[in-house]
């Protein structure tokens, strides 16, 4: 019997007035598995993946965490759910307001309830899991660059050891050398912990790197879902257009032409 | 679009923003009831939001109740009755000038920072991350400010009532010609408990709609920069607008006999 997937979603469905931004999308990733959902700028990747952490709630359709469903859960159930998640966000989203370990430690201060010098410890290990010195935890996140911040930023997604964990377009704004850095430490910090990860890219070096299996989103469905290696033997035009980045082919952008 | 279809339009915008508006405000209440309980971040928007405002509520005190002393001076000359400035000036500014004035203050400030802070934060997905660690954003960062405001609020309002009771003693006491001893005499004996606590009811009213106003237009603000400026801009309008309105409600009530 196949064991149950870590993350499913059956039939799941999003409009925003009368834009359809999911239209049935289906999706299992297995324990351990790190799946990487590619698609282009405004095919919904990032509204999935809300849905998921159920910061927006899915019209229609369902969603299950460890074969449970969490579509629609709040509160406290919503809370307990979110314990074995772990996000790494675009922009970082760093708190401001707090210090660089403060950060990293939040999720252990706030919701694994750890005292404050035991969760520091914590973080100081995970900044250095991501290559950072104990100088910068003490700076807060105005003061690091873009790449120091994402760095920080899996530092808190990691910092838990979460069973699943998301990452947000992880190389975007990067330069080619701080994205691979980036890269290669999502891959060894999932290798460390043994987690399930989703991530969502439209940067197809990161997502070679990163992905055991990969799924591409257009117009609100997965059009193809496979093996990592088999991305470029697809046999699948719209695949094959997105990972080469042409203009021509069956994917028309939204651009008036002169 | 014909002129049914626009007010249809309209209404439903209306009703539908007067839903989402009652949700937020239910489940911020709700939140400062329930735990986790967030004291440290309580104190600190409590230095925030009262504290730092005890400046800007002092030094308007103070003038108003200079200005009070003076044109009441100037009105009471034309019947012959200078001698009630002490009185008039306390009545007013514990009644009605202290909280209301020190209210629109604080709105200015407070709601302003406190809509651009949680503006900024869900333009940035901060809120979104405080979500994925497991910490509800509303007893995070709505419940904090909301108590902090209403426990503040009538502090310094208390604070105001005093620095606007002496701007007035030492205009009519320096300009005027009052005698300082007949002046304080007047004030003491006319001013009741239920003139000062009526308008530190007033000012706790005031707090809880300057603190729900930064949140809610912080906590739905859309679209970056612009975005935020706009939130921050609704938050002022509405909280002064609230304030003033909330005023004239609680004034109806508390002096109805």
């Amino acid at each position: 019997m196949a064991a149950t997937p870590k993350i499913e979603l059956k039939s799941v469905h999003k409009s925003f007035g009368p834009k359809t931004v999911l239209d049935g999308v289906n999706l299992r990733v297995r324990p351990g598995e790190s799946l990487v959902v590619i698609g282009g700028s405004g095919t919904g990747k990032s509204v999935m993946l809300k849905c998921i952490l159920g910061l927006m709630y899915p019209d229609k359709g369902k969603i299950f965490i460890d074969g449970e469903d969490t579509t629609r859960i709040s509160g406290r159930a919503r809370e307990q759910a979110m314990r074995k998640f772990g996000m790494l966000f675009q922009g970082a989203a760093l708190f401001d307001s707090l210090p660089v370990w403060e950060n990293v430690a939040f999720g252990l201060i706030r919701g694994r309830k750890l005292r404050r010098g035991e969760a520091k410890d914590i973080a100081m290990d995970k900044l250095a899991k991501v290559g950072l010195s104990e100088d910068v935890a003490m700076l807060s996140p105005a003061e690091l660059s873009g790449g120091m911040q994402k760095r920080v930023g899996l530092a808190r997604a990691i910092a838990a050891d979460p069973e699943i964990i998301f990452f947000d377009e992880p190389t975007t704004g990067l330069d080619p050398i701080m994205a691979d850095v980036i890269n290669e430490l999502i891959v060894d910090s999932v290798r460390d912990l043994g987690a399930t990860t989703l991530s969502i890219t439209h940067d197809m070096a990161s997502a070679r790197k990163i992905a055991d299996h990969i799924a591409m989103l257009y117009k609100g469905h997965i059009i193809w879902s496979g093996p990592a290696e088999d991305i470029d033997q697809t046999g699948n035009e719209y695949v094959d257009q997105f990972i080469h980045g042409r203009a021509e082919g069956p994917i028309q952008m939204e651009v008036r032409r002169p | 679009m014909n002129i049914f279809a626009a007010i249809g339009a309209i209404t439903l915008a209306f009703l539908a923003e007067t839903g989402r508006f009652s949700q937020f405000t239910l489940s911020a209440v709700l939140h400062c009831l329930r735990p986790p309980f967030f004291v440290g971040i309580w104190a600190r928007q409590m230095m925030s939001i009262g504290y730092y405002s005890l400046p800007v509520v002092g030094l308007t005190a103070f003038f108003t109740g200079g200005v009070l002393a003076l044109q009441i001076y100037i009105g009471g000359t034309r019947f012959n009755a200078e001698s009630i400035v002490p009185t008039i000036v306390v009545l007013g500014i514990t009644r009605e000038l202290g909280p209301v004035i020190g209210g629109l203050m604080v709105a200015g400030r407070v709601s302003a920072a406190i809509a651009a802070e949680i503006g900024t934060m869900r333009v940035t997905e901060q809120i979104d991350a405080l979500t994925t660690l497991s910490t509800n954003p509303f007893n995070y960062l709505i419940a904090p400010r909301l108590i902090a405001a209403v426990v503040t609020l009538p502090l310094l309002v208390f604070i105001g009532d005093i620095i606007g009771v002496m701007g007035g003693f030492i205009v009519s006491t320096q300009s005027l010609g009052f005698n300082p001893a007949t002046y304080i005499k007047n004030t003491a004996d006319f001013v009741e408990v239920g003139d000062v606590t009526s308008g530190l009811w007033k000012a706790a009213v005031f707090g809880f709609i300057i603190a729900l106003m930064g949140c809610y237009h912080g906590f739905h603000s859309r679209g970056g920069a612009q975005g935020v400026g706009s939130a921050t801009t609704y938050a002022v309008v509405a909280a002064s607008i609230l304030i003033l309105a909330a005023n004239y409600v609680m004034t109806s009530i508390l002096f109805s006999d």
